[in-house]
């Protein structure tokens, strides 16, 4: 089963990466963006029997190791 | 230096780690015998006085940087010996090691900057009744260069209220070079007895190298253990 994991910065956290990203686009001309945020997509292919499982399961593998929560907020999507 | 003799520091190795042989040269010129351990070992030697966790760049930083090394086999043994109230010290890459692993509060994020710095930097010694402090006086101020792109030291308002009221800063930057919360460089845990911080003392301990303040670090361990 297809997992995608989305991690985003806590909104309290400044964003170096997504700073750079806006100047950018604004020195491009894109003048409709107010502000920019980087996060990570970390898509998993995983057995499970049912979707609640699959959730449960990535959902332990992203507190124990793939999310920080001092710094990192994530949502777990499936296809 | 009468400890010293007997002191025996363990140093992890993790693939990516490169700051292991100056600090071994540190520690043995300050008279501790050196023990290098690899990270897939299970259980730490018997009798070992402090552990080190050196800088580099364990598994290429990714995810975050000492994220895995924190998963690696050793750890358990460490987390262990530092709950036991066993000494630890983290450098660097150690120090994200140490904060990925909670043995310390915080998170270290990617420079305020966007840029790998690496500078010599001056460094403020705070109130903490630590071994790594002691040789040193409130407020001196001492050179030790620093070398990261994820420095920029985090932690909630409650958190950093504690590790004040507890003098757990001993060391914060002059002029905050990464965008750490309160200029912090270095904290350690309540008991005292695990430090992290960013800078390399390890660096600088030899006066060839440009400088004997991190002598200065590594003594002051060693002659209060």
């Amino acid at each position: 089963m297809k997992v995608r994991l989305e991690i985003r910065l806590n909104p309290d956290i400044l964003d170096p990466q997504g700073d750079a990203i806006n100047n950018a686009l604004q020195q491009m001309n894109f003048k409709s963006v107010s502000s920019v945020r980087q996060g990570k997509l970390i898509e998993l292919d995983v057995k499970a029997s049912n979707q609640e499982e699959a959730h449960n399961l990535v959902k332990k593998m992203a507190e124990e190791l793939l999310v920080n929560p001092i710094m990192e907020t994530y949502t777990i999507s499936m296809e | 230096m009468f400890g010293s003799l007997f002191l025996k520091s363990g140093i992890i190795i993790f693939p990516g780690s490169n700051c292991d042989n100056e600090l071994q040269n540190a520690l043995e010129s300050v008279g501790s015998s050196v023990i290098r351990i690899w990270h897939k070992e299970v259980n730490l030697p018997k009798n070992i006085d402090i552990i080190f966790l050196p800088g580099g760049f364990s598994y290429g930083d990714y995810l975050r940087p000492g994220a895995i090394a924190a998963k690696s086999p050793i750890l358990n043994s460490i987390i262990s010996f530092g709950k036991a109230g066993g000494y630890i010290v983290g450098i660097c890459n150690g120090f994200q090691v140490l904060l990925e692993s909670d043995l310390l509060t915080g998170a270290l994020l990617r420079n305020k900057n966007q840029k790998f710095i690496c500078k010599d930097e001056k460094i403020i010694i705070g109130a903490c009744d630590s071994i790594f402090t002691k040789n040193f006086t409130s407020g001196e101020v001492v050179n030790f260069p620093i070398a990261h792109n994820d420095g920029s030291y985090f932690c909630t308002d409650k958190s950093l209220k504690s590790l004040i009221d507890n003098d757990q800063i001993p060391f914060s930057y002059k002029e905050n070079p990464n965008g750490s919360k309160a200029s912090i460089a270095g904290i350690c845990s309540l008991n005292k007895r695990i430090l992290g911080l960013m800078p390399h003392p390890e660096r600088v301990v030899f006066k060839e190298n440009g400088g004997t303040d991190g002598f200065k670090f590594f003594n002051s361990i060693i002659e209060n253990f």
